[in-house]
């Protein structure tokens, strides 16, 4: 299925004369306008949109005390539906005692570690998940504004640059697809711009909630590349371009897609 | 945790025919997938759906390996009283979660 797919994608690139670019901020458009009437009437509607499921736990999770500190995240954060408005719509953002950007999971974790000693949770495990569509729905509706933060700026460049970056075995960059060919099928569904705007999102396809690195990383297989660890630098250099080039586009976590 | 999502609209008129929706989470291992080493995966899937309306069941369903991770149900019944709906589910390894909700019929 995977290797068919790509083949169809290579030809349509190759038959494709000339690239059109980057997007212009006016032609935008999240995977939500790709999708047909009936997975839009599934996120529409928060009593069928199984993300909210992952929501739900996550709204527990904030409120259980843990570790060897004994603290839940509400100790010092409060109620989530005012401390957590906007921030996943921030991030990745820079983390000044490290030096790089940390993805939201990973800042679960490192308050995990660090505040509430208690043991960093799984990449794609489900209180993992579940806890980061618990804070980015907090944003819901929001604009984007990850990118603001100067300190950001190299980190942002190497994003572009790997997204730019041709690799693996069919010699593909994101950009070929997501700039240059979406609205394009691929295997007789839409490709899409690659807009990053409900994570961790709910996809039919995987049948539960997972992370942009799991999408990146399978992109990246699909193009038969070796794709990175989860919260490796280039993924999360990956996962902050794409969020900087979704600046003012609406969150929508949890997204449903295909 | 077995979180569960219910849709019943909170009040109706009598005779009214009202949509309930139900999602609730479950994993549903259909149990013919493998492990990396070959290993069966052992079936774990909700076996049975059930709606009381005020204590009277109006509404059940048998689930099979086929049907997705966190099913949705939606079905259709005749507002005739005000009171409650209480769903169960059950399945695979003892699973049971149960959820309710109230309508005003006027």
């Amino acid at each position: 299925m995977k290797s068919s797919r790509a083949i169809a994608l290579a030809l349509t690139l190759f038959s494709t004369s000339s690239l059109a670019g980057e997007i212009p901020d006016s032609e935008r458009r999240s995977g939500y306008g790709f999708m047909g009437p009936d997975t839009r009437a599934i996120q529409d509607d928060d009593t069928s949109n199984p993300g909210m499921l992952f929501v739900l736990d996550g709204e527990t999770l904030w409120n259980q005390k843990l570790g060897a500190a004994g603290k839940a995240c509400s100790d010092c954060h409060g109620e989530a539906t005012e401390s957590m408005k906007g921030v996943a719509a921030r991030y990745p953002a820079f983390d000044k005692a490290l030096g790089r950007p940390v993805t939201l999971e990973q800042r679960i974790n490192l308050e995990r570690t660090e505040r509430q000693q208690a043991p960093a949770l799984a990449y794609e495990s489900r209180d993992l998940l579940a806890l980061s569509a618990y804070v980015a729905n907090q944003s819901r509706g929001m604009p984007i504004t990850t990118g603001d933060d100067p300190a950001l700026k190299p980190f942002v460049e190497q994003g572009r640059a790997l997204f730019m970056q041709r690799e693996g075995q069919l010699n593909l960059a994101c950009t070929n697809c997501h700039n240059d060919s979406f609205d394009k099928k691929l295997a007789g569904s839409p490709v899409t711009q690659a807009q990053p705007t409900g994570y961790p999102e709910y996809r039919l396809e995987w049948q539960t909630l997972g992370s942009l690195e799991r999408r990146l990383r399978s992109c990246i297989t699909g193009v038969r590349a070796q794709a990175p660890d989860f919260g490796a630098p280039e993924l999360v250099a990956l996962e902050l371009y794409l969020m900087s080039r979704a600046h003012g586009m609406k969150v929508e976590t949890p997204a449903v897609r295909p | 945790m077995a979180s569960t999502l219910i849709n019943v609209p909170p009040k109706a008129k009598r005779g009214d025919i009202i949509e309930i929706k139900t999602l609730t989470s479950h994993i549903m291992e259909t149990g013919f997938r493998r492990t990396a080493a070959g290993d069966l995966i052992p079936r774990n899937i909700i076996t049975s759906f059930s709606c009381r309306y005020n204590g009277n069941e109006i509404f059940r369903a048998d689930f099979f390996p086929a049907i997705s991770a966190n099913p949705y149900v939606s079905f259709f019944t005749i507002a005739k009283e005000s009171g409650k709906f209480e769903f169960e589910w059950t399945g695979d390894n003892g699973f049971s979660t149960t959820a309710s909700a109230s309508i005003m019929v006027e």
